[in-house]
């Protein structure tokens, strides 16, 4: 039943691409703001009272975890909200469907475009925190790949939500259950070896949690061979979401 | 020779028998015409020759091929105008145009050039670069049509193309439908107006609760369902509804209080229905709207 996506999925981040570009900078400067807010008000404020952690000032610790949720943020959003509007309200996927174009090619059109919206966050906070001095600018051969990587996989937890989701509403579980906890507890403001053991072993669930295990010591310029293990463990991640995602998508779009 | 031949065609879903069993055959180059009120199956037919939607049971081949095994295939050559505003809002006319050619794999400078001709043919090129949403409803309904023709189908399938539509614009529809089957392509539509199934139509199939009923041109439906005549009775009470068939021998049909009763002779059937009620009565030519009445009526209660 299930098919192998095609390159026919290009034409579906094309045209998703194709609608993002009409307004380029409209929908580019909330990557720069938001971001920075926080790690202005936080970093540079918070972080006089909180002085060093790990040898590091705040703003240091804190700017590499707000690109990993930053990136986590834009795919979310991207395959969620605006993957659903699509599917549902504009029905853009019924006239995709009259054509060769599958459910398969539909479903990887939308995850690596929800890829793309990470990247371009991560490409953004990181040309800022890099002019600030809070990133080196070698580990940039790291942190772009891996967010690519990150943008997948929660474009892929994303997208299977999307699959199941009665109505737009139920998105606010999405967000408020998942993605919030994420982002308070995967080590993006304070490290998560503070946190007591069962706490910790639940971050090491959160898949956000992997990708900052990787940005941040890279960021600084530390890079070690437990990378691999966290970067595995996101792409197996990545595989189990997109593999569901694809199934329950046919299954929502087939009849 | 049938470029679209159903056997056995059925459609269900959970507890829901949408195609019961249906079989069906349309020639090349022919423009056939389901026909049937809301619910009666005709769009969930479409989906199926189009390969929008699996069958349950049965096969349909297209040109040739099947559509459990070739759906890709079959695609590549139909277009599909569908009720729904499904249009990209998100785009101009335009770019409506070229991102669905892309769906279509069709190289950019073909595209580019077949676009172009659309755009002259349904008189939307002043509109290119208007977003849809700025389109009125008979723009809206032009460009569908314009974009299930961008890969140069050779079958378009059309589903309530008009609905909605004021008369001009209907008649704008019906042009371009004639049209392109003078251009050799052959045309799948559904409707619900029988003005429409009789204009463009060359042959329809009478669609009611997931069956097709009966098949033909619509001269041949109408003299082979009804006769050539019809003399249209409303009764006020019950009492007379039960004398008036009581009189009346032969083909009759009740919609509610009112009574259709058929025949070949004009003069014979108007005294019949005279002597019946009392009253003067007037005989009319039969039309496609009496055979769907007399085939769907009877369970529309």
């Amino acid at each position: 039943m299930i098919e192998r996506p095609t390159w026919r999925a290009r034409h579906i981040w094309y045209r998703d691409w194709r609608v993002f570009k009409k307004y380029a900078i409209t929908n580019i400067l909330p990557y720069f703001a938001e971001p920075l807010l926080f790690i202005i008000a936080l970093g540079y404020g918070l972080g006089l009272f909180v002085g060093q952690i790990g040898g590091v000032s705040y703003a240091q610790f804190l700017a590499p975890g707000i690109l990993c949720s930053s990136a986590m943020f834009a795919a979310s959003y991207e395959c969620t909200y605006s993957t659903y509007v699509r599917m549902i309200f504009q029905k853009t996927f019924e006239a995709v469907l009259c054509t060769p174009v599958s459910i398969e090619d539909i479903v990887l059109g939308e995850i690596t475009w929800g890829a793309t919206k990470s990247l371009m966050s991560g490409i953004c906070i990181f040309v800022v925190i890099w002019a600030l001095g809070l990133a080196d600018l070698a580990s940039v051969a790291i942190i772009l790949p891996v967010i690519v990587l990150a943008g997948l996989m929660f474009a892929s937890l994303s997208l299977f939500f999307t699959s199941i989701v009665p109505s737009m509403d139920t998105f606010n579980y999405y967000f408020t259950l998942l993605l919030s906890p994420m982002f308070l507890l995967s080590g993006v403001f304070f490290p998560i070896t503070q946190l007591p053991a069962i706490v910790k072993d639940l971050a090491w669930l959160l898949p956000l949690t992997h990708t900052v295990n990787v940005i941040r010591p890279a960021a600084m310029g530390h890079y070690s061979g437990t990378f691999i293990i966290e970067i595995a463990w996101m792409a197996i991640f990545t595989a189990i979401f997109y593999g569901l995602a694809t199934v329950l998508m046919k299954r929502r779009l087939l009849d | 020779m049938a470029i679209i031949d159903g056997r056995g065609v059925t459609k269900r879903y959970d507890s829901l028998l949408a195609v019961d069993r249906v079989d069906f055959s349309i020639d090349n180059n022919e423009c056939f015409g389901f026909l049937g009120p809301n619910g009666a199956g005709k769009t969930t037919i479409m989906k199926m020759i189009y390969c929008r939607i699996p069958v349950t049971e049965g096969d349909i081949t297209v040109d040739g091929l099947s559509v459990r095994t070739n759906s890709k295939k079959i695609k590549s050559f139909i277009g599909v105008a569908t009720q729904d505003d499904d249009l990209d809002q998100d785009l101009t006319v335009y770019e409506n145009l070229l991102i669905y050619a892309n769906y279509f794999d069709i190289p950019r400078d073909i595209a580019v050039k077949r676009i172009n001709d659309l755009l002259t043919f349904f008189d939307l090129n002043g509109k290119k670069d208007t977003p849809v949403d700025d389109l009125s409803g008979g723009m809206k309904r032009k460009l569908s049509v314009a974009r299930s023709l961008v890969n140069d189908p050779k079958i378009l399938i059309m589903d309530e193309p008009t609905t909605g539509l004021d008369p001009t614009a209907r008649r704008q529809i019906w042009d371009t439908v004639i049209k392109l089957r003078s251009e050799g392509k052959t045309i799948i539509l559904t409707t619900h107006y029988m003005d429409e199934a009789q204009e463009l139509c060359d042959r329809i199939g009478l669609v009611f609760s997931g069956k097709i009923l009966e098949v033909g041109t619509p001269d041949d439906l109408i003299g082979r369902v009804i006769g050539t005549n019809v003399c249209e009775l409303y009764v006020t009470s019950e009492e007379q509804l039960g004398l008036v068939k009581q009189t009346i021998k032969g083909n009759i049909e009740q919609v509610g209080n009112r009574l259709f009763v058929y025949g070949n002779d004009a003069d014979v059937l108007r005294r019949q229905c005279e002597a019946a009620t009392g009253i003067s009565q007037h005989v009319r030519p039969a039309t496609l709207e009496d055979v769907f009445l007399k085939l769907t009526g009877r369970k529309l209660k």
